[in-house]
């Protein structure tokens, strides 16, 4: 139905329930991005204290650092790499759920022990990679035991190896859900259509399967992308401080006082993240999907 | 999550097997192969966090890799007595007390956003989108200025004022994204029978869709505990001078380099398993209730 020939007491109603959401949305999501987008354009003294004026002067700074470019680089070599490994594992965890699992209590018992660690802390999960990755580590014990290596790598902890492990570890969940989801709901009757007309099971998967996920799988990419590109903390602590990225940058700034470049940067990021976002969105109707 | 269950139960359990693969005698090789990969992915989620649960019972000589050295409760004690490891205690309990009132506000608040959503109504779609820009906006920006704002209205950020807004900014989007996936599968013809028997909206609300949806709330109840539990990028510029628990964590890792790290790691996963584990087991208690009671 169009908005247009809504009735209006239906409007009415659907403020009344919504505005609950509005009223938290409104101040913590629109009111604190329209003050970083004021920020941005103010000047500092330098120690924090902000002048209202209008000056491009941060934009500037920020789109003519060298250091700018070697940052989106870096993010984006971590969001490619992590969305890489995190669909090609989430796709296939959620095929074997979906297609080969007979028993369907197993396959919901399976389905939650992937689910449970998202509901435990991130940071634990992160730091948990500590014992096994580190240079007296497990796996470079187990390495030197065997006589594969003579010396323990040093590359594995505090290394952009590592930030991609905690990364797919992190957020693999986040493309088996929807992947799982849009699969369950595929017709099998289709399937044995196919199998009927003579299809094998690797056409079943290129030309059923996958096209009847795009839609899971464009949300998996919008967590895993949005995620990603927004996180600091992992690069920070698993790079042991030897990579960086736009947020982990930002950190910096805002540790220094330096608001007006972090709040352009931070502009910047997420122009770039609406667009990735709205280039995904032009593929699949999410609305649609969700609430269907 | 309970609604993907209950859609798991209707279309994979007769079909699936039939067609990709047989559902009697021999496997196909794909099916070992991906059951390789399945045990594997298990193994690397839960591996690394069951060794600094291991590692967190050593006695007072124990560092942070393995080989484990002796066996105590040494780094549990450590971890509330000492203070060089910051307030662990006033910042676990600021957390639970957060992650209550965020978990109360979250289901309400979602359940009645769900209700909205079910017809269209005037600038339904720039709420969506909001909701959506909430969910993937950086939370170390929105945090950032979610503080400024609250220092040029001058006011005071604290856990539970600006940190407690900043952390539902992240777990509503959520809440009302999981009520979409319940609300698709309600049936509105009980709500439509309850309004012919004379129901008032009020009641048809409390006394129908409420009971119905319960299994849906408890799962938007879980997101909504553990999001703000675990939040940790939109709390650090919002919670103000008293620490919530990750923030706890966080200045532990930059600075604490012994196993009463793991110690923590180990209690606030706990807690995590305490709350998932009582979430899903009145799930499944709400539904069995309602099968034997469909039965007699």
């Amino acid at each position: 139905m169009q908005p247009s020939q809504t009735p209006p007491h239906a409007n009415l109603a659907g403020w009344l329930y919504v505005s609950p959401l509005v009223l938290v949305l409104v101040p913590f999501f629109v009111a604190p991005i329209l003050v970083v987008l004021a920020a941005s354009f103010f000047a500092t003294d330098g120690f924090g204290g902000l002048t209202p004026d209008f000056t491009l002067a941060s934009y500037i700074d920020v789109l003519h650092s060298a250091l700018t470019l070697k940052l989106y680089l870096a993010t984006i070599k971590f969001t490619v790499l992590t969305w890489i490994f995190t669909l090609i594992i989430g796709f296939f965890v959620a095929y074997f759920l979906v297609f080969h699992v007979r028993n369907q209590l197993l396959a919901i018992g399976l389905f939650l022990l992937c689910t449970v660690p998202f509901w435990t802390s991130n940071i634990i999960r992160m730091i948990s990679w500590i014992p096994l990755l580190g240079k007296e580590g497990l796996i470079n014990q187990a390495l030197l035991a065997m006589g594969v290596i003579r010396q323990p790598l040093e590359v594995l902890l505090f290394s952009d190896l590592a930030v991609v492990i905690a990364y797919v570890h992190q957020l693999t969940i986040f493309m088996i859900v929807p992947i799982f989801n849009s699969m369950a709901r595929i017709d099998k009757k289709l399937i044995e259509a196919a199998i009927d007309a003579g299809a094998s099971r690797f056409d079943i998967m290129r030309l059923i399967v996958v096209p009847m996920c795009k839609s899971g799988i464009a949300l998996g990419t919008i967590f895993v992308v949005s995620i990603v590109m927004g996180d600091f903390f992992v690069v920070k602590v698993m790079s042991g401080g030897g990579s960086a990225s736009v947020v982990s940058a930002f950190y910096e700034d805002v540790g220094v006082l330096q608001y007006p470049t972090a709040a352009a940067s931070a502009v910047l990021l997420t122009l770039v993240l609406v667009a990735i976002v709205s280039l995904i969105l032009r593929t699949v109707d999410i609305r649609q999907e969700i609430t269907r | 999550m309970s609604a993907v269950l209950a859609d798991m139960r209707e279309t994979v359990a007769p079909a699936t097997t039939k067609a990709i693969a047989p559902s009697k005698g021999g496997r196909p090789w794909t099916f070992y192969v991906l059951a390789a990969l399945f045990a594997l992915y298990v193994i690397a989620l839960y591996g690394p966090m069951f060794c600094i649960y291991i590692l967190s019972f050593q006695d007072i000589r124990g560092g942070l890799v393995f080989p484990m050295k002796g066996q105590s409760l040494h780094w549990f004690v450590d971890l509330f007595t000492q203070v060089r490891t910051g307030d662990v205690k006033g910042s676990f309990d600021r957390s639970i007390k957060l992650a209550v009132i965020v978990t109360i506000i979250t289901v309400v608040v979602s359940f009645l956003a769900g209700l909205s959503f079910r017809k269209r109504f005037r600038g339904d779609t720039v709420v969506f989108y909001m909701m959506i820009g909430s969910l993937v906006a950086p939370g170390l920006v929105l945090g950032l200025g979610t503080g400024l704002l609250f220092q040029a209205l001058g006011l005071n950020a604290s856990w539970y004022t600006s940190a407690l807004g900043a952390q539902l900014s992240w777990t509503l989007p959520f809440g009302v994204l999981v009520m979409f996936a319940v609300m698709s599968r309600f049936n509105h013809v009980w709500e439509e029978a309850a309004y012919d028997l004379g129901a008032s909206r009020w009641q048809s609300i409390w006394l129908v869709m409420i009971p119905v949806l319960a299994p849906g709330l408890v799962a938007v109840a879980l997101f909504g505990f553990t999001l703000s539990y675990d939040e940790f990028a939109r709390s650090l510029q919002t919670a103000g001078s008293l620490n919530t628990l990750p923030l706890e964590i966080w200045s532990m890792t930059l600075n604490v380099t012994s196993p009463s790290l793991y110690a923590l790691g180990t209690v606030t996963t706990i807690v995590s398993f305490i709350v998932i584990g009582a979430s899903l087991g009145s799930i499944v208690l709400i539904q069995k209730k309602r099968g034997s009671g469909a039965k007699g």
